[in-house]
């Protein structure tokens, strides 16, 4: 649906969103399920806080239901939060994150490594040991090789499997050099990926790289045998190396896993294998998950992405409904980005003016309340590593200031501005909200003019294409965005960095030019100790934020609902407040 | 009305046997319309005995077509059955067919009467074949095999003068000429040996030279089967060749009856001077009309008052104190077994007859 | 007869070919028109920040980097010859028929069609039993009582039933039989596994799709019966002393029935091209979700391979209508 150069690992914002409001007509006729078998509900957004129904309970089946279809299953050919999630059932990463509530599920802990990685020659080089006795479903060892060939085909084949971010490609030593496993056949490979013997891997960095272990958590780095790799057809026979292994996989229609009988779990302190099944459900109508749920034929949503607003408005208005919610922070910034290339908003003035001008609880209303999303006034998002609370721009009411906004306009030299905003036509909420910003700014004197453009290119051919922007007189552009890894380079380093302005498919839609944060950023990366690095980027999320570069509208939240009859249940920052799957059981039969 | 249908019936008898094959009496057809009720047929009387042959004459729109389908029970039947007011009594050898059930009539139709229809390419079922059309009207009737059936449908096409009737049974009536379409169609309304048959207008959608073939073997096959028939036609010339009676209608009702020869020998109507006077010359073979009969048929919804025909009779004005147009002219016997109904007193028709008409013909 | 058969494919492989040049136009051509490179095109396909040469090399793989009429050659190509396709350690031939592979999850576009046509025409097929028959039958007694209570009744109904959409019923007949009243199975089981399961989840689809149909046909049928019944042939039915049910059925419907064979068999076909709307509300995976899949991932041989799919279908649908006239009516010649 996006450019895959948009919002990294994105979580699956169904486009079918609105023929959700079908299910309003019918909202009526449906009634609270009496039930006396149901679970009692746990609370409202007590999985963001704690582990709900802790189990050690074995049996059952876990189904999955979604209403659209993964990128792929392929672990080294996926993009999205829910499918580092889900994939981890099977693909083992070096590392990953604990399941643990909220932010505590930012936790990196070794998966498929013994241990953390160990770093050399000032972050620059990054050595993992894998643990003892790891074995493929058929039984045969995993290898380091394994994990290098793992990262080798997912970074380096963007022809074939190219549907992965391709993060060791920019960061390995002489990554531009290598053509993949596929074109480059010698038994080499990546030269600066070192397996020394078959429990350690080396990873050799063009720079210093702190937050290295994050790299490492994506399914990237989970073994594939080089001999078992087809390519794109390697997604129908993906060989296990986690708790459960494919039993059948129909594409673009379901799966089911069964548990992998050679997963030892003294290899494992992570997994506890509980369900005896496992069946995911792609393309089921988005109203019929949300019943599912609430009936117990399914157990969660794989796209994680909260329910239908009908439902939403049912759950909400009773207390039972309320109680089975989990309403947790999506990872992701809502904001406008300001053009600081197009005149007069390369004068800051003019963009502090839009900052003061915004009327963000209109914005907040469009975007479907407060429980869609928090007022936002800092470029991280709370659930980031690295947020500090801050409002360079606060209003009263955060309703916007039109007065301290004129001011600005003054400050600028303008009486009146004429400019454009972009959104992407196919997502209603942000058409609204870009709806409400134009009505905030004409207050202020700042005349705004609604452009539309698909979501499928919206990146590589209009907002993300400056030459498009500067023809078109684009001075804000709608965004969303979310990181790769939850924390504050992971997050800000695409939008904020300088280097990262590319002619198309770019994601620095302000072309923040400030050689300041680009220096912090770097600096950051580079700084070994995890409380300084957080207090770097608090300092350019300030700096930012000083700049006017952006303006915060919301931080994203979504509405989950919780199956009462779900055990092991944990809403976790770490995939966008999506439930941990790695060890989600069932207590029906 | 009981004067009326003393009068009207005939004979003059009312009694409950009939000594006619088919005897109909003081027939009233009424279809309640939202502009009114449409009088098709509006107290007809008449009789057929076995053998014999009755002609009813009129334009289109005089109930003889209606006439005919009341007799088969047809109009009771389909969308617009339960909107026929329908009463009188039709006597088809010795049973009563108005008062009857519609599965009793059923049931005699086809196989005690039976029906040709004018144009027999939309009569037959364009789907089916012919041999299969004929078989079915068999079987409803008795009860034997397919293969006997089609052997009886075979014989009847053969029987009417169809060449190869064993291939032309599998052909279907879109393969047919004109005059073979309606050979078949013959052979099916004959297939049950009917022993009265009602051919409505049979030779009108025909050629000239079949038309001829048709009568002739409508003729013979009589003779054969004994049968009585109804010979519905607007056409003089059919009547002059075929029947032994010839009944006129106009308007809903009957203004002329009697024997072939006496009422063309002396008709005494004027509406059937008209249609005398439209038949096309014997020695002349030309279609063209002499002396149409002028203006529209009557309404049947509003009929004229006094005589239905006087709008268009040139002689209405003849007889005296306006009857034609106030009081409607009763059947009157006129000659031996000859009807007619009008004003005029007989000595002026039998002047206008000699001196106007007969010259013309 | 052959003869016909053979001329006609002729004329529908022409038809399939415009229909395949004018999609693939649309598709390709135009972006093309409004100054899409196919950097740019390349680039929805890949992940996030490529470098060039990965632009370069997916643009390679996916023959984006050929000329139109060549890459228009390819597909037709491998229509009836096959083609091969780079995998990544191996290459792969691509069985006729091939219908190219797929721009984002590089799976060959037929065998995904293939998987999901079974579903669809599941659907198709049920509910245009049910739609047929409950059509029919509402047409004819409506055309034999017209204007009688069950007439004006049923064409109530049927109008309703054009009227409503199928997010309505469908999600009605869901809420209601699979949920309040736990009667019908929710997961697609196929035929081949359990044809009671298969039926017994279908059935709802099957409904919900037929209403909107059966509404159609019940008016077709209605005056098409009513017309009939005025013809010349049933009074010469009914002068044969026939039972008025043969009449009916034997004469009137026969003669009736078969206008409604070429809708009939234009709607089938038109379904088989994917009902996606159905699809959608029942969460059945057929080939009208594939369709949208395609479209939202702009992945253009998906769009490609479904219309083709679909407009084989219509084509079929057209000749099968045609030859079943002239079963039906002996004055239609197939020459």
């Amino acid at each position: 649906m996006e450019g895959k150069q948009t919002i990294m690992r994105r979580s699956a914002l169904a486009a079918v969103a609105a023929i959700g409001s079908t299910s309003l007509l019918l909202a009526g006729c449906s009634k609270a399920d009496d039930n006396k078998d149901t679970p009692k509900a746990a609370g409202a957004n007590v999985a963001t806080k704690s582990v709900v129904n802790a189990s050690d309970k074995k049996g059952g089946t876990v189904t999955y239901e979604m209403s659209d279809v993964p990128d792929s299953f392929d672990p080294g050919n996926t993009y999205y939060a829910y499918m580092y999630n889900f994939s981890r059932l099977y693909a083992r990463p070096l590392m990953t994150f604990e399941p643990a509530p909220g932010s505590k599920g930012n936790t990196l802990v070794p998966d498929l490594a013994a241990s953390k990685g160990a770093s050399s020659d000032g972050g620059k080089t990054w050595t993992y040991k894998l643990r003892s006795g790891l074995k493929y479903q058929d039984g045969t060892p995993i290898t380091s090789k394994d994990v290098k060939y793992a990262v080798e085909r997912s970074n380096f084949a963007r022809d074939v499997l190219s549907l992965g971010p391709n993060y060791f490609q920019q960061y390995m030593k002489d990554g531009d050099k290598y053509k993949g496993p596929y074109k480059d056949k010698s038994a080499k490979g990546l030269s600066s990926i070192e397996t020394p013997d078959a429990t350690t891997i080396v990873f050799h960095l063009n720079r210093a790289f702190q937050e290295f272990d994050y790299l490492v958590a994506t399914p990237e780095t989970a073994p594939v045998p080089q001999s078992k790799d087809d390519g794109v057809d390697y997604v129908k026979h993906i060989v296990s190396s986690g708790s459960y292994q494919f039993q059948s996989y129909q594409d673009g229609k379901q799966a089911v896993l069964v548990p992998n009988k050679n997963w030892d779990p003294k290899t494992d302190p992570l997994r506890k294998q509980l369900a005896s099944k496992i069946v995911v459900n792609l393309k089921v109508n988005p109203d019929t998950i949300d019943k599912d749920l609430q009936s117990g034929d399914a157990t969660v949503d794989l796209g994680g992405t909260g329910v239908q607003a009908s439902t939403q408005a049912d759950l909400l208005n009773s207390a039972d409904g309320k109680a089975s919610t989990d309403n947790a922070y999506g990872g992701r910034l809502v904001y406008a980005a300001i053009n600081t290339k197009l005149k007069p908003f390369d004068n800051v003035a003019c963009r502090k003016a839009v900052e003061y001008a915004i009327d963000k609880v209109s914005v907040q209303t469009a975007m479907g309340g407060p429980i869609r999303g928090d007022i936002a006034s800092t470029v991280l998002p709370p659930d980031i590593t690295g947020y500090q609370k801050a409002d360079a721009y606060a209003t009263p009411g955060n309703k916007g200031d039109v007065a301290k906004a004129k001011d600005q306009l003054k400050a600028c030299g303008q009486k009146t501005i004429n400019t454009n905003i972009t959104a992407r036509s196919d997502r209603p909420g942000e058409v609204d909200a870009a709806t409400a910003i134009i009505n905030s700014l004409k207050k202020v004197g700042i005349n705004a003019t609604l452009k539309q453009y698909p979501a499928g290119k919206y990146f590589t051919d209009y907002a993300g294409v400056p030459k498009f922007t500067e023809k078109q007189n684009i001075g804000l552009m709608m965004m969303q965005w979310g990181a790769d890894w939850p924390s504050g380079y992971g997050f800000l380093q695409q939008i904020l960095n300088s280097k990262a302005i590319s002619q198309s498919g770019n994601t620095a839609l302000s072309q923040y030019t400030n050689k300041k944060v680009d220096g912090l950023l770097a600096q950051a990366i580079a700084e070994p100790d995890t409380a300084k690095r957080n207090a770097l980027y608090a300092q350019i999320d300030k700096q930012a934020m000083d700049d006017a570069v952006l303006v915060p509208l919301t931080y994203f939240k979504v509405l989950l609902y919780r199956s009462p009859y779900a055990t092991n249940v944990v809403s976790t920052a770490a995939f966008s407040g999506q439930y941990d799957y790695l060890n989600l059981g069932t207590t029906k039969k | 009305m009981t004067e009326l249908s003393k009068t009207e019936t005939g004979e003059g008898t009312t009694a409950k046997a009939p000594s006619a094959f088919l005897e109909v009496r003081d027939l009233k057809v009424h279809f309640p319309t939202d502009d009114g009720i449409v009088k098709s047929v509006d107290g007809l009387s008449f009789s057929v005995d076995k053998g014999k042959t009755l002609a009813i004459v009129g334009e289109s729109g005089s109930g003889k077509s209606v006439t005919s389908l009341a007799v088969m029970g047809l109009h009771r039947l389909g969308a617009r059955g339960k909107n026929v007011r329908m009463s009188g009594e039709i006597w088809l050898n010795g049973k009563e067919l108005v008062g009857a059930s519609p599965d009793e009539v059923r049931r005699l139709r086809g196989r005690d009467m039976a029906m040709i229809f004018q144009d027999p390419l939309s009569a037959m079922h364009p789907y089916y074949k012919v041999g299969d059309q004929i078989v079915e009207a068999y079987r409803v009737h008795h009860k034997v095999s397919k293969k006997e059936a089609r052997t009886r449908a075979i014989e009847m096409l053969d029987r009417v003068g169809i060449p190869e009737p064993a291939k032309r049974v599998d052909g279907y009536p879109h393969e047919f000429s004109g005059g073979m379409r309606q050979r078949a169609m013959i052979a099916m309304a004959l297939v049950n040996n009917p022993e009265l048959l009602i051919a409505d207008e049979p030779t009108t959608a025909l050629d000239v030279t079949v038309q001829a073939q048709i009568l002739d073997l409508i003729r013979d096959l009589q003779k054969e089967f004994g049968s009585a028939v109804i010979m519905i036609t607007h056409d003089l010339g059919v009547v002059a060749e075929i029947a032994d009676d010839v009944l006129v209608m106009y308007g809903g009702r009957c203004v002329e009856r009697g024997a072939a020869a006496e009422v063309f020998e002396k008709p005494q109507h004027p509406y059937t001077w008209g249609l005398l006077g439209s038949m096309p010359r014997i020695d002349r073979e030309t279609s063209e009309r002499l002396i149409p009969v002028k203006g529209q048929p009557p309404s049947l919804i509003n009929v004229p008052s006094g005589c239905a025909f006087h709008p268009r009779c040139p002689y209405a004005d003849v007889p005296a104190e306006n009857v034609s147009r106030t009081v409607r002219p009763e059947l009157q016997l006129v000659g031996a077994g000859h009807w007619s109904a009008c004003h005029l007193p007989a000595e002026d028709r039998e002047r206008i007859w000699t001196e106007e008409i007969a010259p013309k013909l | 007869m052959i003869s016909y058969i053979l001329r006609r494919t002729f004329a529908a492989v022409i038809l399939l070919l415009v229909v395949t040049a004018v999609t693939f136009a649309i598709f390709f051509l135009l972006p093309r028109l409004v100054g899409q490179s196919a950097d740019q095109l390349a680039q929805q396909y890949i992940g996030k920040s490529p470098s060039k040469a990965d632009i370069a090399a997916v643009k390679h793989n996916l023959g984006l980097d050929q000329p139109l009429y060549v890459q228009y050659w390819h597909f037709i190509k491998g229509i009836v010859v096959g083609t091969d396709y780079n995998l990544g350690p191996k290459t792969v031939h691509c069985d006729v028929p091939c219908f190219g592979y797929s721009f984002k999850d590089h799976v060959a576009v037929w065998s995904q069609l293939t998987s999901r046509i079974p579903i669809t025409l599941s659907l198709a097929v049920g509910a245009a039993v049910l739609w047929l028959l409950s059509g029919v039958a509402v047409g004819v007694i409506s055309a034999l009582k017209p204007r009688s209570l069950f007439d004006r009744t049923f064409m109530g109904v049927a109008l309703a039933g054009v009227s409503l959409p199928m997010f309505f019923t469908g999600n009605l007949a869901i809420l209601l039989f699979t949920y309040t009243w736990p009667i019908f199975g929710r997961t697609y089981v196929p035929f081949t596994e359990n044809p009671a399961q298969w039926a017994n989840t279908l059935f709802p689809a099957w409904c919900s799709l037929a209403l909107l149909y059966s509404a159609i046909y019940a008016r077709l049928t209605r005056s098409g019966m009513l017309e009939t019944m005025n013809e010349d042939f049933i009074r010469t039915a009914r002068s044969k002393g026939l039972p008025e049910r043969t009449v009916v059925v034997r004469h009137g419907l026969r003669a009736a029935l078969t206008p409604i064979i070429t809708v009939f068999g234009m709607d089938v076909g038109l379904l088989l091209g994917g009902a996606v709307i159905t699809e959608y509300v029942f969460s059945l995976p057929g080939v009208g979700q594939y369709a949208v899949q395609g479209i939202t991932d702009n992945d253009l041989p998906k769009i490609l391979g479904v219309t083709l799919l679909a407009a084989i279908f219509v084509v079929i649908a057209n000749l099968l209508v045609d030859v079943l006239y002239a079963a039906a009516d002996p004055r239609v010649r197939l020459s």
